[in-house]
């Protein structure tokens, strides 16, 4: 084995790809929990926002219109999640498995006549000179857009929750729903909104997958990306700030394991793909043991009795 | 002074199968307290509850300030200069005070304004607050005054006040009284909800009287005795608890030196608590809730193990046996949370009765359930504390809070319990229904058993017990002869002396 043969530049330029998708994912989920609702669908609406997005790209050809599609087709099946709990007072657990399973199936239809083409490439962006910076210049200054606005998203999504006014009443229908209805706020229309925003996220997450990282449609391609991005949720405290050190940590792991397996390393191959999972959950695990909790309502239903 | 604030004529409100209010009319004047009274579903919430703008009336109309009032929603009777202190607080525990009150604002400045704005109306109120502290770690009293000042913040015309005494100590009582007295000197009107009569003897200058959704009687709380204004809520005679002269016997319940860590984060430590009941007599155990009320409830009934001799019933150590042995041998607990904790909320009345009483009732033959005996013992509870419900099929969720507090306390009664200990038997249950359930705690002590009483009520600690304590983070003070105690010590034995300046300045 030569560990000489893994580029330090390189890893690190791929590490923040890897974790692009599901920082998106756990970002619009976490604004998803903050509110109260628990959407363990968020795989079928990666999924969902795979194909939706490689499809649109392939037919428009455009990256950025399917990315736009990306998100909407996501949103669309978060609507459906939202129709069922919010409106039906279905149970939350219940639905977004369901979600998943739908998601993974539509998905497997909507991509049938997609497997083995190419989408359009995403331009990396040009940032000059900042671009050509050694080191520097590849690790941070030479991505696509999307890894940017997924970083942008994470500065927005933590102003957005402890600064705005909006942010602190959605904070105040997860945390207490009764409270929050008593005082004179519409709980479901928050929680609606929330949920739309989770599955846009999760939909872009998915077609960065599909676009970017691989990139190619195959069934099921998103293999557990949105599971991990509900586990980063709750293992970060539900802080966007961790959410971002979670994924990191993900795709470092995930991006150096692949390293190690093409170096040759005397680790099982089983190990090694193992090991991101287990390693950011057991640093996130660590992490969760100060004082902070799950917002109150986390997962209730809200039925506005009086 | 006598200008009309608010007036209310022909209020209708009905749910499937009950009228909550039927053609109520009253007045409230400018700077007056006007106190609502009536039992527990008698439409005091449901009224408030409109003149909020929660929920719409059928039909009948409000003036507020001689113009036509009709909220579509709270913001529309907040904007109007109506503002409400819940009876369950809304408040949310993760978030700071600040955070708090700017949610319960139309436009909030910014929180850094916010914060200096809420220490000035908390200085001139007399209700001392910090801004920035986590409402979860606030106690009841603390918390109450973010909802008071979260209205006061909004220059409000009229306050309602949902029974906003229930969880306070005779000192906060007291600092609230002051603000709300300094409030109607300043013009505000107040609409105060209480069960507790000598107190809006105290404070309120007119009261109206609702029985089964319909007003039956105005009085003017000063020259009307507590007893005519009970009478009138009930419709009839009301009994007083009394109480049997006794003799009391062995030690039944000895507790040594009982110390357990927080069960969890929030949880209160019990340090040292030490006592002895006897058998025949009340111990009443007053204190502040979140002073370990729970966790020596949850240390008696078994839910939690301690020392085998820190625990011992009629000499025998019962401190490592679970809530079943524990049971068997006599000891019966009724914990403060009734859906979840002391019934299971989606099971029926029959299924309920049966989970606690299975063995003292003899309900199972050869492992299999009696239901016919189980439905006879639920039907025994429901007709002896007059529990008002269908039936025994029933589901304890849908018992409205008092009649369920009603059947859990009589349920574990019922079983004729050699030790009761329980927590806070008439919180939100009304006057008569509380004299019943205080009275047969009376008699049960007077059949021999032993009682501890764990309450936040000193009115119903004084009634009834024969000796009192009070707990304190986690302390259990001194026991005291309870009829030779006045309130000031009371209230220093719950160790809320140290920030009460403010109400007992030296005279």
């Amino acid at each position: 084995m030569s560990l000489s043969s893994i580029d330090a530049t390189l890893l690190l330029a791929s590490l923040i790809v890897a974790a692009t998708p599901i920082l998106l994912a756990a970002l619009g989920e976490l604004v998803v929990e903050r509110a109260g609702v628990l959407n363990l669908g968020v795989e079928g609406m990666m999924i969902t926002g795979a194909i939706c997005g490689f499809a649109i790209a392939v037919q428009t050809g455009s990256p950025l219109v399917g990315f736009v599609a990306a998100a909407a087709g996501g949103a669309a099946l978060a609507l459906l999640f939202a129709l069922l709990t919010q409106v039906a007072l279905a149970n939350q657990v219940a639905s977004g498995l369901a979600l998943t399973l739908f998601g993974l199936g539509l998905s497997a239809l909507l991509g049938q006549g997609y497997v083995g083409i190419k989408p359009p490439p995403t331009a990396r962006l040009d940032l000059g000179p900042l671009s050509d910076l050694p080191f520097v210049g590849r690790v941070l200054f030479s991505h696509d857009p999307v890894v940017y606005v997924a970083l942008a998203l994470v500065g927005a999504v933590w102003a957005f929750l402890k600064y705005s006014r909006a942010g602190l009443i959605l904070r105040a229908v997860g945390e207490n729903h009764d409270a929050a209805h008593a005082l004179g706020y519409k709980v479901v229309r928050v929680r609606i909104l929330a949920i739309l925003f989770g599955g846009a996220c999760a939909g872009l997450g998915g077609a960065y997958i599909s676009l970017v990282r691989v990139p190619q449609w195959t069934e099921g391609m998103t293999s557990g990306a949105g599971w991990i991005a509900l586990a980063l949720v709750v293992f970060a405290s539900w802080k966007a700030g961790r959410v971002l050190l979670g994924a990191w940590l993900f795709g470092g792991v995930t991006v150096l394991q692949l390293n190690l397996q093409a170096a040759g390393a005397a680790i099982p191959v089983e190990y090694l793909s193992m090991s991101p999972y287990l390693i950011t959950i057991v640093v996130l695990v660590i992490m969760s043991f100060d004082k902070s909790r799950a917002p109150g309502s986390l997962g209730r239903i809200f039925h506005a009795s009086q | 002074m006598s200008t009309t604030l608010l007036s209310i004529s022909g209020l209708t409100k009905a749910y499937p199968g009950v009228k909550a209010n039927d053609d109520v009319s009253f007045e409230v004047a400018a700077g007056e307290v006007h106190a609502l009274l009536g039992e527990n579903g008698a439409g005091k919430s449901t009224l408030v509850k409109m003149i909020y703008g929660l929920v719409k009336p059928d039909s009948g109309t409000m003036t507020l300030r001689g113009a036509p009032f009709a909220p579509s929603e709270p913001r529309a009777a907040r904007a109007a200069g109506v503002a409400m202190v819940f009876q369950h607080f809304s408040l949310f525990d993760a978030m700071s005070v600040a955070e708090n009150i700017a949610l319960g604002m139309e436009r909030p400045p910014r929180l850094r304004d916010l914060a200096t704005r809420i220490r000035d109306v908390s200085e001139q109120y007399g209700l001392p607050l910090d801004p920035g502290r986590r409402v979860g770690d606030l106690s009841a009293g603390e918390r109450q005054r973010v909802e008071i000042i979260r209205c006061l913040l909004q220059d409000p015309k009229l306050l309602i006040m949902d029974e906003p005494t229930s969880v306070l100590t005779p000192q906060e009582v007291e600092i609230l009284f002051a603000t709300l007295r300094k409030l109607t000197a300043e013009g505000v009107s107040i609409l105060y909800i209480s069960h507790k009569l000598e107190e809006i003897r105290a404070l309120c200058d007119r009261a109206t009287i609702l029985r089964q959704g319909r007003k039956v009687a105005s009085c003017a709380p000063a020259t009307t005795t507590a007893r005519v204004m009970a009478e009138r809520m009930v419709g009839g005679a009301f009994q007083t608890p009394t109480r049997a002269t006794r003799a009391t016997g062995d030690i039944a319940l000895d507790i040594r030196d009982l110390s357990l860590p927080p069960a969890s984060a929030f949880g209160t430590a019990l340090k040292n608590v030490s006592l002895a009941v006897r058998q025949g007599e009340i111990l009443g155990i007053g204190g502040v809730a979140g002073n370990g009320q729970d966790e020596l409830l949850a240390a008696l009934s078994g839910e939690r193990r301690s020392p085998d001799d820190a625990l011992r019933l009629f000499g025998t150590p019962i401190g490592r046996l679970g809530p079943e042995a524990r049971r068997k041998r006599g000891l019966l607990c009724a914990p403060e949370e009734r859906l979840g904790h002391a019934a299971s909320p989606d099971m029926s009345l029959t299924e309920n009765a049966f989970l606690t009483a299975k063995d003292r009732e003899r309900l199972t033959t050869r492992g299999f359930i009696g239901w016919r005996a189980a439905r006879g013992f639920a039907e025994k509870i429901i007709s002896s504390f007059d529990v008002r419900t269908p039936g025994p099929d029933t589901a304890a969720r849908a018992l409205s809070g008092g009649n369920l507090q009603k059947f859990v306390i009589g349920r574990e009664m019922l079983q004729r319990p050699e030790v009761f200990v329980v927590n806070q038997p008439t919180w939100g249950v009304d006057a008569a229904a509380a004299a019943a359930i205080r009275q047969a705690l009376l008699d049960l002590t007077a059949k021999g058993a032993a009682v501890i009483c764990i309450s936040q009520d000193l009115d119903e600690l004084m009634e009834i017990s024969d000796r009192f304590a009070a707990l304190n983070e986690g302390r259990l003070s001194d026991i005291r002869p309870a009829q030779a105690l006045s309130v000031e010590e009371i209230g220093l034995m719950m160790g809320g002396a140290q920030d009460m300046e403010v109400a007992h300045a030296p005279a």
